[in-house]
């Protein structure tokens, strides 16, 4: 046996053997809130790598769009980004509208404002409250969640399912809202300001939850821009786009409301820019009812708007409408539009294109979370376990729409 | 109308044959170009200083109706100017090759493997190009025409006996 000597000398690099364990997170983890599934490459508690695998709940919407009736796929949309459905139907809406050539009287087109921004407070109570519950604070999430019941309870009166709405139709809305509608509005309006200053007074100048949350997974403006991300995250980083703002559909140009933006792009921020757009929301709520116009709301679209049933029973024309649109025989004019609007985590958009058939020929869905997920490992390289959890959860990634 | 002529004078200028079509749908000008050439046009519609199209908003494929080709579609976004266009680029479905955007943008990363797993378009120096949503061992390329949605020996719902 011969015996190996070794010599060291000062010059000589030090080599570090360093063994990484891998962890899996997810795909069911109560800490990822959904389906996400990441192989990380750790080094003690430090995260090396990461490989997110996606699709777990991935259910085909482009494919079976195209063999479904314009009417029939607002359902389909509601299950993307199922905490704020009502922005999914009504862009979805606004897409077919735009291929209609189709003019929504403004009645209709401030009652959309409203449920869109209602589910846009609906959206940002879930993620924050989240960031909350992932920071070890229960409490925050507890109280605030009342009021997320409480817009729910508005939807169940206007269109009669809480979670996956389908509210609206192609043209405005089915019929003017009930009496019981406006008044859980209203009180809504009234009430909410003082459980989102209770939520505020929790968090947001807490030690605590700053020490967890400032420098929490930052990324700059100009690597957030080139991963395509939009909505709050975005504007955290610095960006002040805003897709109501940029290019109003649905009247956002009749309110004021101003954009807030971060510095950092770090958890803290994108949690307290969705804060400040819970307060813009509400106002632009109030602005829209206050200078609610006169008017139909519908646009006269009858090949896409059931007839009173009164007229079905009485007339033909009525019942033929009927007929058609129940079994979705309505054609569609050639052609292909993109539209795109502000969802509860970004540029929600729809890339449709017709070839004048009942069923879209194409049909994408841009959708945001998707896109900008992608960044996650790139974001968690280098920082600890339990703050990727956090990071996560401040970048509002819905399962439903990451896979489709 | 205006952004439609203004990046289709400073496109023809530049790639004068590669510009198959320009024309405005809607309100979104779009561009039908040659697809060996379409790395390049990208890259010069990134960098040129006046266009400066920044942002890739979104990245798709699409089947043609005579399902002979397919085509990937872009679109296009400046947005301290708010210029948005749609660039597209046909091939034919038995060699779907198209040069990678994602040495431009990081973000067409995963869109380029949707589009991949869906219709099959290669995108040639991706750094890692297989499929994402579906599964690893899935041999189809599910939103391809000739896949259709329901089981067609079905006779229950045939299209005869809704007049179509």
């Amino acid at each position: 046996m011969s015996k190996k000597e070794t010599t060291y000398s000062v010059n000589q690099e030090v080599i570090e053997e360093k063994e990484y364990s891998t962890l899996n997170l997810g795909p069911t983890h109560p800490a990822t809130h959904g389906i996400f599934q990441n192989v990380l490459k750790m080094d003690g508690e430090i995260i090396h790598d990461a490989v997110p695998t996606i699709g777990y709940i991935h259910r085909a919407f482009e494919k079976l769009a195209e063999r479904r009736p314009y009417a029939q796929i607002t359902p389909i949309t509601d299950r993307l980004n199922y905490c704020s459905s009502p922005i999914n139907n009504m862009g979805w809406y606004m897409t077919v509208e735009k291929l209609l050539k189709a003019e929504i009287p403004k009645r209709a087109q401030y009652h959309r404002v409203i449920i869109m921004e209602l589910s846009r407070i609906a959206d940002h109570i879930i993620c924050n409250s989240v960031i909350g519950v992932d920071t070890g604070a229960m409490t925050g999430f507890l109280y605030i969640f009342q009021w997320r019941e409480k817009i729910y309870e508005i939807f169940e009166e206007i269109c009669g399912a809480r979670l996956t709405t389908n509210i609206g139709r192609i043209g405005g809305f089915d019929k003017e809202w009930s009496k019981t509608a406006w008044d859980k509005i209203n009180d809504f309006l009234k009430e909410f300001p003082k459980g989102l200053k209770e939520f505020s007074n929790l968090l947001e100048r807490n030690k605590i939850f700053m020490d967890r949350t400032i420098n929490c997974g930052p990324i700059s403006a100009e690597m957030a821009l080139s991963y395509s991300f939009v909505g709050p995250n975005l504007r955290a980083a610095g960006i002040d786009y805003d897709v109501r703002v940029m290019n109003p559909y649905s009247s956002y140009e009749d309110f004021t409301f101003t954009v807030p933006v971060g510095t950092q792009g770090d958890t803290y921020d994108r949690f307290m820019v969705r804060q400040h757009e819970m307060w813009q929301s509400l106002s632009i709520i109030e602005q829209a009812i206050k200078k609610m116009p006169e008017g139909p709301m519908h646009a006269d679209l009858p090949d896409f708007f059931l007839p009173p049933k009164e007229q079905v029973y009485n007339s033909m024309e009525a019942l033929i409408y009927h007929f058609k649109i129940v079994m979705g025989e309505t054609d569609i004019p050639k052609g292909e539009v993109y539209h795109c609007v502000e969802g509860g985590n970004g540029e929600l958009g729809f890339y449709l294109i017709s070839d004048g058939g009942r069923t879209p020929f194409r049909l994408h869905f841009r959708r945001p979370c998707f896109i900008y997920y992608q960044a996650y490992p790139e974001m968690i390289k280098g920082i600890m376990l339990s703050d990727a959890i956090l990071t996560m959860s401040s970048m509002n990634v819905i399962a439903g729409e990451l896979d489709a | 109308m205006e952004l439609l002529n203004k990046v289709n004078e400073k496109l023809k200028e530049r790639f004068y044959d590669d510009i198959e079509s320009a024309e405005l749908l809607y309100d979104y000008p779009v561009f039908t170009v040659n697809k060996d050439k379409v790395h390049d046009i990208l890259k010069f519609l990134k960098e040129d200083e006046e266009l400066n199209f920044h942002f890739l908003t979104d990245l798709c494929g699409m089947q043609t109706a005579d399902e002979k080709q397919l085509g990937v579609i872009y679109h296009l976004h400046n947005m301290p100017k708010n210029y948005r266009i749609r660039l597209k680029t046909f091939f034919d479905i038995n060699k779907p090759e198209v040069a990678t955007a994602t040495d431009l943008w990081p973000a067409a990363n995963w869109m380029e493997r949707e589009t991949y797993d869906f219709f099959g378009v290669k995108f040639k120096g991706h750094p890692n190009l297989k499929r994402i949503l579906n599964v690893d061992e899935m041999d189809i390329f599910p939103l391809r025409k000739e896949y259709p949605l329901e089981d067609q020996t079905r006779t229950d719902k045939n299209d005869s006996m809704f007049g179509r």
